[in-house]
């Protein structure tokens, strides 16, 4: 009886990804282009939303400098759980083209906030990025006893 | 008008304050002028109609390890010419007055030199970090700058 209701809330929540428009660098042009009509990501149910307090994922397109990465702190604190955050591209992942020698660019997102999904590329290209969608919808539907947190 | 004209021209004016002019592998030639003098210096750039320098393009700082040095490139839409003037500063506590009044577009990139070299602008409008957060150490494009291990407890 339980796995059925977790069936149906991981369901809906794989089902509305609203994610937070939040893109820092090029990056940025990829998930526009990915959530306009060609590859028209609303399909996954996946539409953005200009206000953390209403998105369940953060994609965090571009590089961050550690002026923005309080910023970044912040907007993730301020989302409701269940939240979900995908690093896009390089720098997002490691700090990218910047990571040998740069005193401002965070060497990846994951020092500051939890991630669950990498994807690489620099850029992605939108193909990437909706795969990584349909990656975090696989783990969604793993979580239990309507878990946020698997 | 050319460089050697315009050099001439402000070494008659200011005397001693234009130093020389370094024309072999520049373009535009710069005009090297004492720190005190930039001010009026500029002014005179700016207002001689003869040479009516209206546009100051790039404001940069340089390092040469044993010194500073601030160039200006300066474009004149009336007259079709450009120049560059350049002033060397010491390497401790570097500071020249500002131009900012002079050319209102110089206040960014005064800030951005400010924040990257940490050469000061005497009576400048607004001397603050522009890149770098306000509590940042250090002015990262100096050659002796040494990155920090930790930002706000971030690695660097």
């Amino acid at each position: 009886m339980v796995g059925n209701a977790d069936l149906f809330v991981n369901w809906a929540r794989k089902s509305s990804l609203w994610y937070l428009l939040f893109a820092t660098a090029c990056c940025g042009i990829e998930l526009m282009q990915a959530g306009a009509s060609r590859y028209d990501m609303d399909r996954f149910g996946a539409v953005f939303r200009a206000t953390p307090r209403q998105s369940d994922l953060m994609l965090v397109a571009g590089t961050i400098t550690h002026k923005m990465a309080e910023r970044v702190k912040r907007l993730y604190d301020q989302m409701p759980e269940p939240k979900y955050v995908i690093a896009m591209g390089s720098c997002a992942n490691t700090g990218g083209p910047f990571y040998k020698d740069s005193y401002c660019v965070v060497k990846g997102v994951d020092l500051i906030i939890p991630v669950d999904v990498y994807i690489p590329g620099c850029p992605p290209r939108p193909e990437a990025l909706i795969d990584g969608i349909m990656k975090l919808q696989k783990i969604i539907m793993q979580r239990k006893n309507y878990g946020a947190k698997a | 008008m050319e460089a050697q004209a315009i050099f001439d021209t402000l070494q008659g004016k200011f005397g001693d304050a234009v130093v020389e002019l370094q024309g072999e592998g520049f373009s535009p030639a710069f005009v090297v002028v004492a720190p005190a003098a930039v001010k009026e210096v500029s002014r005179f750039l700016k207002e001689d109609p003869n040479l009516s320098f209206d546009v100051l393009m790039c404001l940069s700082g340089v390092d040469y390890k044993e010194k500073f040095a601030v160039a200006y490139h300066l474009h004149s839409l009336k007259n079709r010419h450009a120049i560059g003037m350049k002033v060397f500063l010491p390497r401790e506590t570097p500071s020249l007055p500002t131009v900012d009044d002079v050319w209102p577009a110089a206040n960014f990139q005064e800030r951005e030199v400010f924040d990257l070299f940490g050469i000061a602008f005497e009576g400048s409008k607004d001397l603050r970090r522009i890149l770098l957060p306000e509590d940042w150490e250090g002015h990262p494009l100096r050659k002796d700058y040494k990155y920090p291990d930790f930002y706000h407890g971030i690695k660097i």
